[in-house]
């Protein structure tokens, strides 16, 4: 396997972001299982997982069936440029102090305290708000996951025939890093800096989206996909882009008048 | 709310999120690298730079466009109190 900087990225990417949307599950998990019940909360998570695990098989397969290989490029780079734009917008929002950081301690009080105040409904033998609530959780970040797996995945085996499996791996080790994590913490991960995490993943994002989307439009020419003048190597001119305009943005003196919460500095 | 508007409702909020300006733009600007291929005889080769350029506009409007919200929101706020 050749470590071209597109693999470098893609593992580095689909591991962070979901590093992150691991943190954000686990709290959910950890809040519903200390407070309710942990049999409800990880039969919840174990059973969003099932559901995931069906809804990636049916999407791939469908997407790799049906689109042709210049319009996937073009379609998938666009989902992950909007996504990863997203991504990006927000944590320059909260670099600023415009919007209120992300606090896993704070999210999991608040859960645990929304968890004490609901009524014990009992359905197929378990705690059924525990278990929905841990359904919800994990599929909706599981949900995530999936996207920029399948997104990084499939746009990558057009340069790495490993790329799906890259971006599986990096997922699931991810995912195993965060579980680990949390068992040994026993409480919920705020010690990772999921804000920084998040505005790393927003850059990522962003650069494979804008990539990917550009080199895409050639479905709209010859059907072959265009190139960047640099070939792969455009991808780090991206990225310095990305975090140049980025930071710059974070200093704007008309975000910084609005920004009146805590700020962080990535 | 059907299980159809739920879907789409859901679908919505996943991609677009809370800032439908980023997706409208993102679709223009390739709908506009996409007619100048097609059209416009631009050199293939930089095509992908312009629309770089257009989605790093798209992202300061969408910046501006939130100054602009809070500061109204703001102004509303301190009108009433």
């Amino acid at each position: 396997m050749t470590l071209s900087p597109a693999t470098v990225g893609l593992a580095t990417g689909t591991f962070l972001a979901s590093a992150v949307e691991c943190v954000e599950a686990f709290t959910i998990v950890l809040a519903m299982g200390l407070t309710r019940s942990w049999r409800a909360a990880l039969l919840g998570a174990l059973a969003a997982l099932a559901v995931l695990a069906a809804v990636t098989a049916l999407a791939g397969l469908a997407l790799a069936r049906w689109i042709s290989e210049s319009l996937l490029q073009l379609v998938i780079g666009t989902l992950l440029l909007i996504f990863g734009l997203q991504w990006l917008r927000k944590a320059i929002l909260r670099s600023a102090g415009v919007q209120a950081l992300r606090q896993e301690e704070a999210i999991f009080s608040e859960n645990q305290e929304v968890a004490r105040g609901a009524g014990h409904d009992v359905r197929l033998g378990l705690d059924w708000f525990a278990f929905v609530v841990a359904f919800k959780g994990v599929f909706l970040e599981g949900l995530e996951v999936v996207f920029i797996v399948i997104t990084f995945g499939l746009a990558a085996t057009k340069k790495d025939p490993n790329g799906m499996l890259v971006a599986a791996a990096s997922a699931l080790i991810a995912g195993i890093v965060v579980l680990i994590a949390g068992i040994i913490a026993r409480r919920p991960l705020s010690s990772v800096p999921e804000n920084t995490l998040k505005y790393a993943v927003g850059l990522l994002l962003s650069t494979f989206g804008t990539f990917w989307a550009a080199e895409g439009l050639g479905y709209f020419a010859a059907g072959k996909s265009l190139q960047w003048p640099g070939g792969d190597w455009a991808i780090l001119g991206l990225l310095a882009g990305w975090l140049v305009l980025s930071q710059l943005a974070v200093r704007a003196p008309g975000l910084r008048a609005v920004g009146v919460g805590e700020r962080f500095e990535p | 709310m059907n299980i159809v508007t739920g879907f789409l409702r859901f679908w919505y909020d996943f991609i677009v999120g809370d800032a439908w300006e980023i997706a409208l733009g993102v679709v223009v600007v390739l709908g506009v690298g996409a007619t100048l291929l097609r059209t416009a005889g631009v050199p293939p080769e930089l095509v992908p730079l312009l629309v770089a350029a257009g989605i790093a506009i798209v992202v300061g409007l969408s910046l501006r466009m939130e100054v602009r919200r809070r500061t109204k929101a703001r102004a509303s706020i301190s009108g009433r109190g």
